[in-house]
């Protein structure tokens, strides 16, 4: 029987499904000329959310339901931040959508709804929350990813997206199904995750766990992007449109993170010995191809796709490190990586128009002449991809070396910083179209963003610089949450 | 104010960028006005350091520390010794000469320019003051930014290529030392430069760190065999790139090496000295016959610079010879004096070299030596400056160019005869490379019916170039002073690469 107690721990989950249905039901009885309200409002909404979470920060983990649900500070920190880049997704997307028509209560409530998928998600104390929070994540995903149905593009996308999520969410669910059956032969089965973590110790069958264990860590590696799971990140990246890209870039590798962390240490920390190395070997295989793929795409989102699974990489070196100081490395760079993102994807998004979509790197031509501001924010955002300090970027990248290092992987680090240089590359290369070449006639690289878009984005940008300069505070926020 | 001199140096020249940028594309002569006003103020807050750093005090001076990160233990940790403070105020200095030296060649947004070189002066001062690895490490990487700007947008017509190749290398060579210095901390839970130097190490330890540190640093002084960035970004930079590149950047690698390999893994140091003696003298003698047969003036002034930092290198490595194997700390010190004297020497010379090659560019939009002859004809003024500025590449006595070579030749003649016969190869080879370089171009009769028509050197060139002649000068005939000044620094790191820390 749920108390009042679990009701309040859950409290900006709960306000957020209620926020949620309002929006729905405000945008089908709005009359057409208020619904542009709706937009200040969703921002708003996740503005309070973020309070929510962190108005009453836990002094300990608080647990809900059972266990079902976990509040601690790992969660409230992927939670503020999932919430944060949201917002601004928000913001960079209002001219983008307006230019497109595809304003309207379905994007907000979609992604607000992705947003409590994410915080269900990181919450998690149990398998089926886990499974609960993925699902919910990922069915508003696929929606919208297929926003813009009339296009040739997104729908493609949306339907690869769905199919291999579908797939890896059976994987898990299989893995999952496996590791309970793991549990029973010790003694009660069980699905909390808690749980499990003594189960480990005493359970009969290694064989079956060890089975279970690969199977989930095909979840995770899926919905990380790592690869040899990676191949929709490409064309979903490409297919969608460019708001629902970014939010997959950023608040979702954030819920990922969570995920890993969870089922990893929460639940399987008793096998760190045999996933350290599997995560190792996801590490270095999304090293290799997301860093080598990249430098022969044209198409600056496709580009940034495999960036983002060459930093997937990254963010397993931490995570493979399994400890303390490795998770929090990774959880600092996943969400170094989210800022990162939206800011990259901001500014493609500043330049985009009605009846242009800036996508190709040939696009930036220029772009100093024509706008040295957002050429100059892009820079930052490249050159902080790049890991080249002082940006934000490189102190996250010495992280999780560090970690690796600590460790005992000093291979891990080697491997990692090699693929640095060669992925030093196609960053470098944008750099180049924007600073060193000429303009082209006919309408690149025009900006037509609007004021808030600017602000934001100039602040998102620059917190790349600020946090490059005085990125302690971040980290130790971090490491405080895993109990350092 | 002098709590913080250096925090100034380096803080001055990046937010003075920040209002250059600002007067945007529109009022271009404000912007040259605003930098080389920050220009002028970041060289007399220099002064301040020159008079404040006591040579006779303690080694190091002037220490600035803040906890930086927590939780890391890192430290915004500053501080100069002699060595430092010489290269500071020639940063400063070279800094004032190249924003002079843009004016009018610079019209292509002039504000961006102006702001790029005042941020890589602000960083490269702040690599010569860290004292805390991590910081240094991130200042060493984050001057290329600036660099990979001011080479791609205002370069030459392969510019994209070079500065690509430019930021691609340097960044290669770097990241091993990260690795190391992660290494270092996961022993030490320091970044400190201090304690590091104090920690023991086996020699196996060392060997990997040592190759890690040799690596970064050598590709950035640059040495032979990594060397082949060079000739590109110097050909393809504006010529104020060149200086900087020349003049300072190129000190940043020696300097790693003063700071990183003597004292943190001598034993590695001594070990191996004998092949970073021998790529010095292959720098030295075959970068020497290559820069000979160069047909592009920059190029033939890249090689030789190649060449004489060979003699730094070569300075310093002998150095472990001579303390280790034959116990002659005074041939040591004298060696190490040299190679200091010769960073500085370099750092005028080449700069002034380049932009001598630079005013002829910007009449004759052309680097290659057949175009011109008898230039003097057009121009007595340059010649005048030029043919100074040559005699100073080859080392002639009364020029900052012998001292340092000198010095260096005569320790290394007490470590051994042989390794001064081939360094002594470069008062012929520079010679050679030199005056040929000076006959094609200055002597002769006017073939080349443009020559005829270049312009004397106006009033603002003239100043530059009077700027880098006097200091050549100087540091020529009266070296006294400086080497006063690093008197006290070189004797440390003497006996810091004679501890043995296994």
């Amino acid at each position: 029987m749920p108390t009042l107690n679990d009701i309040l721990i859950l409290l900006p989950e709960f306000y957020l499904v209620a926020a949620a249905c309002v929006l729905l039901l405000l945008d089908a009885f709005m009359k057409p000329a208020q619904r542009p309200l709706l937009h200040w409002l969703s921002i708003a909404v996740l503005l309070v959310a973020i309070y929510l979470v962190m108005a009453v920060p836990p002094s300990q983990a608080l647990t809900a339901f059972g266990g079902m649900f976990v509040r601690d500070g790992v969660a409230e920190i992927l939670k503020v931040f999932a919430l944060g880049t949201t917002a601004m997704v928000f913001v960079y997307a209002r001219p983008y959508l307006i230019d497109r028509k595809l304003v309207g209560g379905e994007f907000y409530t979609l992604m607000i709804f992705a947003v409590l998928g994410i915080m269900l998600l990181v919450s998690a104390g149990n398998l089926v929350t886990v499974y609960l929070g993925l699902e919910l994540l990922s069915l508003s995903s696929y929606a919208l990813v297929a926003l813009n149905r009339d296009a040739r593009l997104p729908p493609e996308a949306a339907i690869k997206y769905f199919v291999l999520g579908a797939l890896a969410s059976g994987m898990l669910l299989y893995g999952m199904s496996m590791v309970y059956g793991a549990s029973g032969m010790g003694g009660t089965p069980t699905l909390d995750l808690a749980q499990l973590h003594n189960v480990m110790s005493y359970t009969t069958a290694p064989t079956l766990l060890l089975f279970g264990l690969v199977f989930m860590i095909v979840g995770i590696g899926f919905k990380l992007g790592a690869a040899p799971f990676h191949m929709w990140i490409p064309d979903v990246y490409q297919g969608a449109p460019t708001p629902v890209t970014t939010f997959i870039a950023s608040g979702s590798k954030l819920a990922a993170f969570g995920m890993a962390y969870r089922l990893l240490d929460a639940g399987m920390g008793d096998l760190a010995q045999h996933w350290q190395l599997m995560l190792a070997v996801l590490a270095v295989a999304s090293l290799a191809i997301g860093n080598l793929v990249a430098i022969v795409q044209t198409n600056l989102k496709r580009m940034l796709a495999y960036s983002t699974i060459s930093h997937m990489g990254y963010l397993l070196l931490g995570l493979s490190a399994a400890g303390p100081e490795g998770y929090a490395a990774a959880m600092f760079y996943a969400i170094c990586y989210a800022l990162m993102g939206v800011a990259a994807f901001g500014v493609m998004m500043a330049m985009t128009r009605a009846g242009f979509e800036c996508e190709e790197i040939a696009d930036l031509k220029g772009l100093n002449q024509k706008s040295p501001w957002m050429a100059f924010l892009m820079l930052l955002a490249m050159f902080s991809l790049a890991g080249v300090p002082p940006l934000f970027g490189f102190w996250a990248k010495v992280l999780v070396l560090e970690a690796a290092i600590h460790a005992n992987m000093l291979w891990l680090a080697i491997v990692g910083i090699v693929f640095a240089i060669i992925g030093l590359y196609y960053y470098l290369y944008v750099v180049k179209v924007m600073y060193f070449d000429k303009p082209v006639e006919g309408g690149a690289a025009q900006v037509q963003a609007d004021r808030p878009l600017r602000l934001v984005l100039s602040l998102n940008a620059l917190s790349l610089l600020a946090l490059g300069l005085y990125w302690g505070p971040l980290l130790a926020w971090c490491r405080r949450a895993f109990g350092l | 104010m002098f709590n913080h001199l250096l925090s100034l140096l380096i803080w001055l020249p990046v937010v003075g960028a920040i209002p250059v940028l600002l007067a945007g594309s529109a009022r271009p002569n404000l912007a040259r006005w605003l930098s080389l006003l920050v220009a002028v103020l970041t060289f007399v807050v220099s002064l301040f350091l020159l008079v404040q750093y006591d040579p006779s005090g303690p080694v190091i001076q002037l220490v600035e520390s803040h906890l930086w990160i927590a939780s890391w233990g890192v430290h915004y940790g500053l501080a100069v010794d002699g060595i430092s403070v010489a290269l500071i105020v020639m940063t400063t200095f070279v800094g004032v000469l190249v924003i002079a030296g843009a004016w009018e060649v610079i019209q292509d947004k002039p504000h961006q320019y102006m702001a790029a070189m005042l941020i890589l002066e602000g960083l490269l001062i702040g690599v010569f003051c860290a004292t805390d690895a991590l910081l240094f490490y991130a200042l060493f990487e984050a001057i290329l930014i600036p660099m990979f700007i001011l080479i791609g947008v205002w370069g030459g017509p392969r510019r994209v290529y070079a500065t690509l190749k430019f930021f691609i290398y340097t960044f290669f060579g770097s990241v091993f030392m990260l690795i190391a210095l992660l290494y270092l901390y996961q022993k030490a839970h320091t970044f400190d430069l201090a304690t590091l130097a104090a920690l023991p190490l086996s020699f196996t330890e060392q060997a990997w760190i040592f190759f890690a540190f040799l690596i970064a640093f050598a590709i950035k002084v640059p040495m032979v065999p990594v060397h082949t960035w060079l000739p590109d970004a110097h050909v393809e930079a504006p010529t104020g790139g060149s200086v900087v590149l020349a003049a300072v950047m190129l000190k940043v690698g020696t300097y790693g090496m003063l700071r990183f390999i003597l004292p943190i893994v001598p034993d590695a140091g001594a070990h191996f000295a004998w092949l970073v003696i021998v790529l010095s003298l292959v720098a030295i003698v075959y970068i020497g016959y290559v820069a000979l047969v160069q047909e592009d003036m920059k190029k033939l002034v890249a090689y030789s610079s190649v060449a004489h930092m060979g003699f730094v290198t070569l300075g310093i490595f002998i150095a472990f010879m001579l303390v280790r194997d034959q116990g002659r700390t005074d041939m040591a010190m004298l060696g190490m004096q040299g190679a200091m004297v010769q960073m500085i020497s370099h750092g005028f010379v080449s700069g002034a070299m380049f932009t001598c090659i630079g005013v002829m560019y910007d009449r004759m939009h052309t680097r290659l030596i057949k175009d011109y002859g008898g230039v003097i004809n057009a121009m007595p003024w340059f010649g005048f400056f030029y043919v100074l500025f040559a005699m100073a590449n080859c080392g002639l006595p009364g020029t900052s160019g012998f001292v340092g070579e000198f010095m260096v030749i005569l320790a290394s003649f007490t470590a051994n005869p042989w390794v001064s016969l081939f360094a002594a190869f470069t008062l012929i080879i520079g010679a050679g490379y030199t005056l040929w370089l000076v006959k094609r171009v200055l002597w002769g009769a006017i073939t080349n019916p443009h020559v005829a028509e270049m312009k004397e050197i106006n009033a603002r060139e003239t100043l530059v170039l009077a700027g880098f002649a006097a200091a050549v000068l100087a540091l020529g005939i009266w070296p006294q002073p400086l080497v006063h000044l690093m008197d006290s620094s070189v004797s440390q790191l003497v006996q810091q690469l004679a501890i043995h820390k296994i």
